[in-house]
């Protein structure tokens, strides 16, 4: 055979993070540790209103009540809050007109990640609302979407300039105490994106911003917030990369997605986060809170790549509130080395003849432990609720683990539930096949893993998935399991 | 004083009515010690998220009955597998009756835990048996461990099987206000042995009554157990069963739990595979109605390559009743070639009824074939019209299709009598009668 396993585990362990290079921009950085001055002292910089430094004030009091969740499937050395900054933002800070003004060495960086402003202006039409560090440095397409009413800015210019939508939603679907890190995103939020759809359009483009970690020890503390008015529909892709660091890097998100009447919000994610180098050494902690709210004939779905991060905590959610709505949850999880990821979904089934889906993928390599956490809950006056849940595992390598953790809770005798879950390797028959036709190993483990991801890939926006493909290609391409 | 410190002091008391100088009290000594340190489970706890006892803890129930209470056989005969001859352990509120049971040492030993734990002749048995495959570090498992004195003891030669299955048979006559039992099982099938074993608590009054059982089952190689627990108990009986299983090569054992009855229900039931070739068979039907609780929770290790465990849970739930499915199968990195293999199906009746289930997979070497599928529905309505359309009446049908829901379990059940009576238990559950027997 010309491709062995021994090969591969070495080229999976000498693949180096190909997106491991650090941008040097001067930062506004506040000193670091946590403390009321410090969440009053981000609310000023952001220039923000009185309400808003209140809100994080209170959640900030919240969060000093709370502890570290612990439930978790993972292992990690907890992070020093006192020993993070809270606050950093590219220094050089005009608002440009045109992309011509944008700081080259910016544009230099967007261009090794493969995200050029420019060509997805003119060839894929993605109006991409970049963040780096935290602050909103160019926000492109913005007329081509303000003539359809559509908003689509930074948060803390939401806050500026529309606060009576922030008001109204902001912490409407993931309360300020909810959990342990969206508390702490709550109080220190330092930027994010914000969306609103109007009542009955369909936004024309894919929505989407990149997050990049780059100041060295800066926490990432995003807050994303999409409001599809009645009848509305969008499509928002979201993709990370960071660079190479040695300490680990924090990063605790909030997504907050609020789907009115009969609209619909497709929420994509690539995450390809530093996963630490092959001893598990560095890499990010990626402690996300993700949820959405359904009304009447509302349909949230979520679709997620998670190849990087050292340590994933992410459940994006779905609460089905409004009589028909729909949640769908699409998830492919590979870990490598000494990654960790517990994920999965929560689907609350609170109105009637909801329907929710879930598939998800996981593919453990290497050292790595992948778990699958899912709760499906049926309460007990929603009728005729119905859910699929699907989660396949494939193990590649016996030093490896694969976990599935579903939780199932019905209330409601008309519901109807399956979940079935399957763990399997890659058979050598299968690849015995597709040599006998000609396809060589490598080929056809690439094969084989594209075809046990298809569910999902199929279910990303088209410039995604060729991403997400490659994504897949550089941690398990050629794997014999 | 609540029941924890209760049981804790009684163990002063339980001390003076036995040898503390037994080496198996030092085991004990230890037991009471754990439990005074993690005390009840509670719902905090994730292996409890959905059962709490936290109501039982507030009964002041007696440790130790006071006085013995004779019952005649025909009053209880309904309740023993009276079809078939058998052998029988027959214990009242915790103490062996003689006179309603049939023990044996002929060949095999079918008798007492008691005797077992303090004659010289079973010394060495019990040094290499007792408690070993229980989990001293669980809470109530360690309790049952402290208190442990009484139950059933049945060891099985190699290639020796008894004549006849034995029954053990657990009854609560009332004669407390509220009483806790503690009944502890020895099980012991040494090479190529073979036993059948049926299990059933049942109350005769309305007093409440709290069981914290332990069962250990040691099938040696090649050995083959059968193990069926029959839980149809009243709705003042409440059961904890812990039943731990350790396997060697080749060895066979398979458990149903039948749960029709009680107030709450909980089944601990953990095998451990130690060998290659196993084959571990769980499977459970449970039909709930009223304010029942059933939880079973469920736990296969697989420890060594090449081995099979098979899970098969029904489950239907009318009224206000809830039930609970936690399942884990555990996959070690050597144990490749596992198959593994669990399944668990709910149908539920009323809106009220809640039904909480969590099939989980822990795998940690690549070569093996795991799977789950767990569902929650209705009666299919086509099935129901269809035999509707040919003058099934609709009681009748929907309770034809809950048999054939749970048949899968049934069919594996290899004392013909006690399928039937099975069959017929469902049957009364139901409220229908079926002119035939499936």
């Amino acid at each position: 055979m010309a491709y062995t396993e021994e090969e591969l585990k070495k080229e999976l362990e000498t693949k180096e993070y190909e997106y491991g290079f650090y941008t040097d921009i001067e930062s506004d950085t506040l000193p670091k540790g946590l403390n009321e001055d410090i969440v009053i002292a981000i609310s000023k910089k952001k220039e923000e209103p009185e309400w808003m430094t209140e809100w994080r004030l209170d959640a900030f009091r919240e969060w000093q009540k709370m502890k570290e969740p612990e439930w978790a499937n993972v292992h990690y050395q907890k992070p020093d809050f006192q020993d993070i900054s809270y606050y950093s933002a590219p220094n050089k800070k005009p608002k440009y007109n045109s992309l011509d003004e944008v700081d080259p060495e910016l544009l230099d960086t967007f261009k090794k990640l493969g995200i050029s402003l420019d060509e997805q202006k003119k060839l894929a039409g993605v109006a991409v609302d970049v963040v780096m560090d935290s602050v909103s440095v160019a926000t492109t397409f913005k007329k081509t979407l303000a003539e359809k009413g559509i908003i689509f800015c930074s948060i803390s210019e939401a806050i500026q300039e529309h606060p009576e939508l922030v008001k109204k939603y902001i912490g409407s679907v993931v309360p300020k105490r909810d959990n342990f890190y969206a508390a702490l995103n709550s109080a220190v939020f330092s930027d994010g994106s914000f969306c609103y759809i109007p009542k009955g359009v369909r936004c024309p483009m894919e929505l989407s911003t990149y997050f990049r970690i780059n100041q060295a020890g800066t926490g990432q503390f995003e807050r994303t917030l999409v409001i599809a008015d009645e009848g509305s529909y969008v499509s928002y892709l979201e993709g990370c990369t960071a660079p190479m660091r040695d300490e680990n890097q924090l990063h605790a998100a909030v997504v907050e997605l609020i789907a009115l009447d009969d609209a619909e919000i497709k929420y994509s994610t690539v995450q390809n986060w530093f996963p630490g180098d092959k001893e598990g050494k560095g890499g990010v902690f990626n402690f996300v809170t993700k949820r959405g709210l359904c009304e009447n004939n509302a349909k949230i779905s979520w679709t997620q790549v998670e190849t990087g991060s050292a340590v994933t905590w992410k459940y994006p959610s779905c609460v089905l509130k409004g009589n028909n709505s729909i949640g769908e949850f699409y998830s492919i999880a590979v870990t490598n080395n000494f990654q960790q990821a517990d994920t999965g979904t929560k689907m609350i089934h609170i109105g009637n003849n909801t329907r929710s889906t879930i598939i998800s993928k996981g593919i453990s390599a290497g050292k790595s432990q992948n778990s699958y956490r899912g709760l499906v809950k049926v309460n007990s006056r929603a009728k005729n609720a119905r859910n699929f849940s699907q989660c396949d595992s494939l193990l590649m390598g016996n030093e490896c683990g694969a976990h599935t953790f579903p939780y199932i809770e019905a209330q409601n005798k008309s519901a109807q539930i399956e979940h079935e879950a399957t763990t399997s390797k890659i058979g050598e028959d299968q690849i015995f096949y597709c040599n006998q036709r000609g396809i060589d190993t490598e080929k056809a483990i690439a094969l084989i893993v594209n075809g046990f991801s298809k569910e999902v890939l199929n279910k990303l926006p088209m410039e995604f998935a060729v991403e997400a493909q490659k994504l897949l290609e550089i941690s398990l391409e050629g794997s014999v399991g | 004083m609540d029941l924890k410190d209760k049981l804790i002091s009684s163990f002063i008391a339980f001390e003076d009515n036995i040898n503390v100088n037994d080496p198996v009290h030092d085991i004990r000594s230890e037991a009471i010690k754990n439990f005074e340190l993690k005390g009840f489970p509670s719902k905090r706890e994730e292996a409890w998220k959905y059962t709490s006892l936290n109501s039982l803890q507030k009964i002041d129930f007696s440790v130790f009955p006071k006085e013995e209470k004779a019952l005649e056989y025909k009053d209880i005969k309904k309740y023993f597998l009276h079809e078939i001859d058998t052998y029988k352990i027959v214990f009242i509120d915790g103490v062996y009756s003689s006179y309603l049971s049939e023990t044996t040492h002929d060949g095999v030993d079918v008798c007492l835990m008691s005797s077992a734990l303090t004659k010289p002749m079973y010394r060495q048995i019990i040094e290499l048996y007792f408690n070993k495959v229980a989990n001293t570090k669980e809470s109530l498992t360690s309790l049952n461990t402290a208190f442990s004195k009484e139950g059933a003891y049945i060891y099985i030669p190699k290639n020796k099987a008894p004549r006849k299955p034995i029954q053990i048979l657990h009854l609560a006559t009332g004669n407390e206000a509220s009483l806790m039992l503690q009944p502890r099982n020895l099980i012991i099938a040494e090479e190529n042995a073979e036993l059948q074993v049926i299990e059933r608590h049942q109350s005769l009054t309305s007093n409440e009554v709290f069981t914290n059982s332990v069962t250990e089952i040691f099938a040696a190689k090649d050995a083959r157990v059968d193990y069926y627990k029959v839980q149809n108990d009243n709705e003042n009986a409440s059961l904890v069963d812990n039943t731990y299983v350790d396997q060697k090569e080749k060895s066979v054992v398979r458990v149903h739990t039948f749960s029709f009855g009680g107030k709450l229900t909980r089944n601990n039931l953990n095998f451990y595979q130690n060998g290659e070739h196993i084959d571990s068979t769980m499977k459970g039907v449970t039909i709930l109605d009223g304010k029942q609780h059933v939880d079973h929770y469920t736990l296969v290790h697989h420890a060594q390559p090449n081995c099979e465990s098979h899970q098969d849970y029904k489950g239907i739930f009318d009224g206000r009743s809830t039930g609970v499915f936690n399942g884990k199968i555990l996959v070690d990195k050597i144990a490749q070639k596992t198959d593994a293999f669990q399944q668990n199906n709910n149908v539920l009746i009323s809106d009220t009824a809640t039904i909480n289930t969590k099939p989980q997979l822990e795998i940690f070497a690549d070569d093996v074939k795991c799977s789950h599928g767990c569902t929650i529905g209705q009666l299919d309505e086509d099935a129901l019209f269809y035999l509707q359309s040919r003058g099934i009446p609709k009681k009748e049908a929907g309770a034809l299709l809950m048999y054939a829901f749970a048949n899968n379990v049934l069919e594996s059940v290899r004392i013909p009598e006690l399928k039937t009576r099975i069959t017929r238990i469902i049957a009364n559950k139901l409220g229908v009668q079926l002119g035939f027997e499936l």
